[in-house]
């Protein structure tokens, strides 16, 4: 029986529901990533339910810790810019190039910004991907400063008159404020050029509550708007991600399931839902 | 990181320490604080109850052993730090050499755990010891992974194996495989396999993985894990040790601020102990994982085994010795000194690694990590502006030589001015010292030892001086609040 199933057995039957039952569903819940502070609030309220409708109840709850913001990406006249920001390791070239596809399939003209100038290949990483889909990527020398590269493909795009530009940006720790400023900085030289309508970070599902400190540091230093969650395939149910929706008010956008081109939709907050509570 | 954990069990000993008597009540609370804080910090709830369970049952029964008036908190403490250290793995273990060589060490992980960059490290750190290792670029799968790990072992200079362009194309296991027979006609004495990125719950990958194992029977199998991790850890820590199998654990990104508590967990749970950690960006952030090591970190008392260890890396025998007869000889301190210092300490990591080491570093995290290392390059440019004669006499700084000197440095004349002052105080306290005063600032006692100096173990020597010329860059750029 998963997770939520049992959480719903067990507050029909709240006569019959003893402390241990009760430790054995906050381990679950614990182990989905959702934080000790979501956990008790669920667990707190779920003790307190009555009744049949204890399923819709329970659900409602979680529902309402989504945001209330839109998932779909912005649109507008012009170019729209996208940068993909987070720390390292969590899936930026990979999803860049999945969102690529996406938008691609849709019909859009899309260029790659390869802005990651750090990491040993990135770089290259991303012109594969780029060629895999057909599409032109845009950067500097090895070692060159990724506010310069970003400057130059944004007025690239704006020259071929792309719907999309997507920055790919080297992964850095948010604890580290040098790396951070640098961002703001690419930011800044990209918005003489064209406004920025997405910035989106990128968050790994394995992650734990170390998540929240991420988004709330990457939002302090440009203006998130929205998440992509990667690496749903595995057995990390990506609980982090509802504490920071509910937390900051960032909505996911998208999801990653896998390391092909189009492993990657659009968030379903339901779905999300099933899964949490397998 | 750590540090959050290490702050909530400041906050229990606090406590403890307030006491005079020690109750079984007292050391109920304080386990239950602990065990708060590790669950806030990510660890296995598992791993909590067995720890907390550990800690109360062995302190309460050291309680009854111990008269009052005895440091009971300390005892303890001490019991604390013992456990801690356990969950960690215990003592720390090193690779097993093969007999016959080469010694074969195979990686693997998740995606984006850090696998490539810790191959790179990894043979760096043997590179450095004497073994020849050569890099195999088994990760086909990932875009330009097999890219990836050329350019960083030429970083390091050590070849790379890769017969196969990646991409999705040749075949991991035969390439791991080849790699054996080439090493071993090459006579390299180490073989470093990184593997692509997979998830625990693939089975496809997770058999790949398994006949590159059989392939090349390696004498270490490390799980490289990112210290983000969360609860998820203990589900792909044991789908690994049930699929591919692991000897080992490495952690990765200890610098960002994770708590690191579930990565923890996968040591106490599986059995394999964390044999390194990779702290940073640069090659040279990596380092054997020391559990004593790391409980003394997270219980706030710094970790001064392994900055001493550095320090007498950085030192090299000669200077540390010529300083030391310089300063038993009573002769002064001079500039040229100093630079040979910073150059020193420049070998030795970053100022915020370092300054992160000493005990109570918790209470500066802030500053610490914000430091402007910078600053060392900025003093130097200061000093090596000077000339010869400036160097050995500060006293022959007039305005015109000092505003020639800030030119040269690039730097204001009143950082000039800064540095000279500075540098002179810290002459006089060196002075003070020999002569057998004590440092202000000093705990009574310190200069018991001092009076006529007997020839101190020299290898007690590098972190007293460290700490006199260290104070300086650091100290200011702290007061200047460091960001340039």
């Amino acid at each position: 029986m998963g997770l939520f199933n049992r959480l719903v057995a067990k507050v029909r039957g709240t006569s019959t529901a003893s402390a241990l039952d009760w430790s054995e569903i906050e381990t679950e819940l614990l182990s989905s990533d959702l934080g000790p502070s979501l956990v008790t609030e669920l667990l707190a309220a779920a003790k307190k339910m009555r009744g049949d409708d204890a399923e819709g109840a329970i659900k409602e709850i979680l529902r309402s810790k989504f945001s209330d913001k839109s998932r779909a990406l912005s649109e507008g006249d012009g170019l729209q810019i996208i940068v993909i920001v987070g720390v390292n390791g969590t899936g930026k070239t990979t999803s860049v190039a999945k969102l690529a596809t996406h938008l691609d399939s849709q019909g859009k003209s899309v260029l790659l910004a390869a802005a990651d100038t750090f990491r040993a290949a990135a770089v290259d990483q991303l012109r594969t991907w780029g060629e895999r889909i057909g599409i032109e990527t845009i950067s500097g020398k090895e070692g060159a400063e990724p506010a310069s590269v970003a400057f130059d493909s944004a007025k690239r795009a704006l020259e071929v008159g792309a719907n999309f530009l997507l920055i790919d940006t080297a992964g850095r720790l948010h604890n580290k404020s040098a790396l951070m400023d640098e961002l703001g900085k690419l930011k800044r030289v990209v918005e003489k050029v064209a406004p920025i309508s997405e910035v989106l970070l990128v968050i790994d599902a394995t992650t734990g509550q170390n998540g929240l400190t991420q988004a709330k540091v990457f939002s302090e230093a440009v203006d998130i708007t929205g998440l992509i969650l990667t690496k749903l395939d595995g057995s990390a149910r990506g609980g982090v991600a509802l504490a920071i929706e509910s937390t900051l008010d960032l909505p996911i956008k998208f999801i990653g399931t896998g390391e092909g081109a189009t492993d990657f939709t659009p968030f379903d907050p339901e779905k999300y839902l099933a899964g949490l509570l397998a | 990181m750590f540090d959050s954990l290490s702050s909530k069990f400041a906050g229990a000993f606090g406590a403890l320490r307030a006491r005079g008597k020690i109750s079984e009540k007292d050391i109920e609370l304080t386990t239950v604080e602990i065990h708060q804080a590790l669950l806030e910090a990510d660890v296995a709830l598992e791993v909590v109850e067995s720890f907390t369970a550990q800690v109360q049952s062995k302190s309460l029964e050291l309680l009854s052993t111990l008269q009052a008036g005895t440091n009971q908190a300390q005892a303890i403490f001490d019991v604390v730090n013992q456990e801690l250290t356990e969950i960690l793995g215990g003592g720390a273990r090193r690779i097993r050499f093969a007999k016959k060589p080469p010694t074969v060490i195979m990686l693997a992980g998740l995606q984006g755990a850090g696998k490539t960059t810790l191959a790179a490290k990894l043979a760096k750190f043997y590179k450095d010891q004497g073994e020849t290792p050569i890099l195999v670029a088994s990760d086909l799968q990932r875009p330009n992974a097999v890219n990836q790990l050329q350019v960083v072992g030429a970083s390091v200079g050590v070849p790379v194996f890769a017969p196969e362009p990646g991409n999705g194309v040749g075949n991991p296991v035969t390439v791991a495989r080849d790699a054996i027979a080439f090493a071993t006609s090459k006579l390299h004495s180490m073989v470093i396999v990184d593997t692509a990125g997979r998830l625990g719950v693939d089975q496809e990958l997770m058999s790949e993985a398994i006949a590159i194992r059989d392939a090349v029977s390696p004498d270490e199998i490390l799980f490289v894990v990112d210290a983000m991790i969360g609860q998820d850890a203990v589900r792909t820590a044991q789908a690994f040790q049930n699929g591919v199998g692991f000897d080992g654990v490495v952690l990765t990104k200890l610098d960002g601020d994770a708590r690191g508590g579930a990565a923890l967990s996968i040591a106490a749970l599986t059995g394999r102990p964390i044999m390194f950690a990779s702290t940073g960006e640069k090659i040279s952030d990596f380092d054997i994982f020391y559990p004593e090591r790391m409980a003394s970190r997270i219980l706030g008392m710094g970790d001064v085994a392994t900055l001493a260890e550095q320090a007498k890396k950085a030192f090299a025998g000669d200077s540390a010795k010529k300083l030391e007869d310089k300063f038993l000889s009573g002769e002064d301190f001079t500039l040229d000194d100093f630079l040979e210092q910073l150059e020193a300490m420049s070998k030795m990591g970053s100022m915020g690694k370092l300054l992160g080491m000493l005990p109570g570093a918790g209470a500066m995290k802030k500053q610490i990590e914000n430091f402007d290392e910078s600053e060392i390059t900025r003093t130097k440019s200061i000093v090596q502006s000077m000339t010869p004669k400036e160097r050995r006499d500060l006293k022959v700084l007039n305005g015109s030589r000092r505003a020639r000197i800030a030119l040269g440095a690039g730097r204001k004349v009143s950082d000039v001015n800064a540095l000279v002052d500075k540098f002179t105080a810290a002459q006089k306290m060196m002075k003070q010292m020999r002569n057998g005063g004590s440092m202000p600032g000093m705990p009574a006692g310190m200069h018991a030892g001092m009076p006529g100096l007997p020839p101190a173990p020299s290898k007690t020597v590098p972190p007293a001086k460290k700490k006199s010329k260290s104070g300086n860059p650091a100290k200011r750029a702290l007061e200047n609040g460091t960001i340039s």
